[in-house]
């Protein structure tokens, strides 16, 4: 089993989701986060004081998934999240070590 | 056991001021000098107070007047709600216009404090002026501060017999009842103390805010505005030989000739003023200049300066004191010089850093109101304008330039925009005072209440009696400030502790948060 985390823009959240559903993908947990890569961040100014601000909103989705799944995971995210401009984001895949469903008492790949 | 002890004390000792107050005899305390001929007939049931000339309130007593004065005027009805509608609207400029303004500008952490310090400063100014600030700054005393004829408001109206006491105001025959006048005055008092708050915000003790504001109400409020707006009154101009006597009556600075329609001096500089020494005196916030420290809601310190602007219109006009042409011409000043600054602070602003930002804009309306703030009555629709915009760019560099320059973190910029706004307005009253640039002048003769000749007014002269003016209130109020504050540092302590400011203020020294998720 893995957990596959993708940080992608905000605004792509939605095409994203779709994608994962339509491979099969069930469930998936998002959060709202801000980092920087190689994106600038912006300039804020409140009368004479200025800020420079590196981090940038981003969204993070985490999708617990089979071991056969991962190659069209990674796939559908970065097709559906891709802009081409930077700052699209990353993909990281984690080996899970145990699932558990919390309603049934089901483990491992049942849980998915 | 202390803190009770410590709460007995003081609610013995309101008790014992409460009971002293009820216990003032009905009848006025004996009248000094300045009284309309009238009230002398009955001295038992008018009460003729010290402030501003006073003529006899009770219909009843209009007989028995000697042969040459008119019957005592009565306060008219539009006169006295415009003043009540006007003391309404200088409170909204406090609570909530000013609490927002600076709240949205400090972090979230700290924004019940500055609301806190804002709302019980006012409310405790407020009560210490009906106490005894009142007394101090209007009624008569010498050339720097009043005397205790109105202590605890005796005599500013009679329950006996259901008379009130009526307060002078620019034009012969005209009256307001005294206690909207107090009234009126107890929301400057009160929003000039407020003011300073933003100075040293986010660091600052809760209890030392409090007792430094009593300090500097009492010793610098109360005498500047006494200096500045204390006199006799048109009423009491009856003839040449007593102008001399009556002019010696008045404050220093009235004395001096200085126009200040509403307060540039009065309430700005010196707030302006206090804040900066208390900027420098509190120190600056730790992570200032590291740390991010930017505003946490821009939206509600816009909701408080559009507060600020409606309710400056009761600021301003209403301190014409009654509803006729000048309130009209202090109102449309407000209008237009706020206007003004506005696009004065955009247009700086976008030309400076290529951006035009809401906080600046909110800012710039802030400056031009008080940019216009002595010159609101005393200026011609054009010279407000004038001012305006003046006090926009002036006041933008007073917050990015001068800021700088005076290495003090002022928080909120109050001497920024305060002071310099403060400065820039005052001097320019002076300019667009002049007949010869569309203003009204200055009453030259209260005997016969005519202005100065276009050609007698000088502008050089005028300026010259405002920039003293100024000078007088940044050195009291600095002078003031700087011992307030040391005596509060040396007996309670100025700041709060490191831990406490880095968790901050409001879960600290107030026990709750403002936004619970």
């Amino acid at each position: 089993m893995k957990l596959v985390t993708a940080i992608i823009k905000p605004f792509k959240l939605d095409e994203v989701r779709e994608a994962l559903s339509s491979i099969g993908v069930q469930g998936i947990t998002v959060t709202e986060v801000k980092g920087f890569g190689r994106q600038k961040g912006h300039t804020e100014l409140y009368r004479g004081a200025e800020y420079v601000v590196d981090f940038l909103p981003k969204v993070k989705i985490e999708a617990a998934i089979d071991d056969a799944l991962v190659e069209r995971v990674i796939e559908a995210i970065e097709g559906a999240a891709r802009t081409g401009k930077i700052g699209d984001g990353k993909i990281f895949v984690y080996n899970l070590e145990q699932v558990v469903r919390i309603r049934t008492g089901e483990t491992g790949n049942e849980a998915l | 056991m202390k803190k009770l002890l410590i709460s007995l004390a003081l609610g013995w000792g309101i008790l014992t001021a409460g009971s002293l107050a009820l216990a003032q005899t009905a009848a006025p305390a004996e009248v000094p000098a300045v009284i309309a001929p009238a009230a002398e007939a009955k001295p038992a049931d008018v009460a003729a107070p010290a402030a501003a000339a006073m003529a006899a309130a009770a219909p009843a007593a209009a007989e028995a007047a000697p042969a040459e004065a008119a019957p005592a005027p009565v306060p008219n009805k539009g006169d006295t709600a415009w003043m009540m509608v006007s003391t309404l609207l200088v409170i909204l400029m406090t609570v909530p216009g000013l609490a927002l303004f600076y709240g949205g500008l400090v972090r979230s952490k700290n924004m019940l404090s500055v609301l806190m310090q804002v709302m019980v400063t006012f409310s405790m100014i407020v009560v210490l002026w009906f106490i005894y600030g009142y007394s101090l700054a209007f009624t008569e005393g010498n050339a720097f501060v009043g005397g205790f004829d109105r202590l605890f408001m005796k005599g500013i109206w009679d329950n006996a017999s259901g008379t009130f006491a009526n307060a002078a105001t620019f034009s012969k025959g005209v009256v307001i009842p005294e206690i909207v006048f107090a009234a009126f005055q107890a929301t400057f008092a009160g929003i000039t103390c407020a003011l300073i708050v933003g100075a040293f915000a986010e660091r600052m003790k809760f209890a030392a805010v409090l007792m430094f504001m009593v300090l500097w109400f009492t010793f610098s409020y109360a005498p500047i505005a006494h200096m500045v707006w204390f006199w006799a009154g048109p009423d009491a101009y009856t003839s040449a030989e007593v102008v001399d006597k009556l002019n010696a009556t008045a404050g220093y600075l009235w004395q001096s000739g200085a126009l200040d329609f509403a307060g540039g001096t009065v309430v700005h500089i010196n707030a302006a003023v206090a804040g900066l020494v208390g900027a420098y005196m509190v120190g600056k916030r730790i992570g200032y200049g590291k740390e991010s420290m930017a505003p946490h809601s821009l939206t509600l310190t816009m909701v408080g300066a559009s507060l600020l602007w409606v309710g400056w219109f009761g600021f301003n006009a209403g301190s014409a004191l009654e509803a006729n042409g000048f309130a009209a011409l202090a109102f449309i000043n407000t209008f237009g010089a706020t206007a003004a600054a506005v696009l004065a602070w955009s247009i700086g602003e976008s030309l400076h850093k290529g951006k035009a930002s809401m906080l600046g804009a909110a800012s710039g309306a802030v400056a031009g109101l008080v940019a216009i703030t002595p010159a609101a009555g005393n200026v011609g629709i054009g010279g407000a304008l004038v001012i305006g915009a003046v006090g926009g760019f002036a006041c933008l560099w007073g917050v990015t330039g001068l800021k700088k320059m005076l290495g003090a973190d002022d928080t909120l910029d109050v001497f920024g925009v305060h002071g310099v706004g403060g400065i820039v307005g005052a001097l320019l009253t002076g300019v667009f005072a002049s007949p010869s640039l569309g203003g009204p002048g200055y009453v030259a003769d209260w005997v016969t209440a005519t202005g100065v000749a276009a050609a007698d007014y000088s502008i050089g002269a005028q300026v010259w009696i405002q920039a003293k003016a100024v000078l007088t209130t940044i050195v009291w109020s600095g002078v003031v400030s700087v011992i307030a504050f040391k005596l509060v540092d040396l007996t309670i302590g100025l700041r709060v502790s490191e831990e406490d400011e880095r968790e901050g203020l409001d879960i600290t020294s107030h026990g709750e948060t403002a936004y619970n998720r």
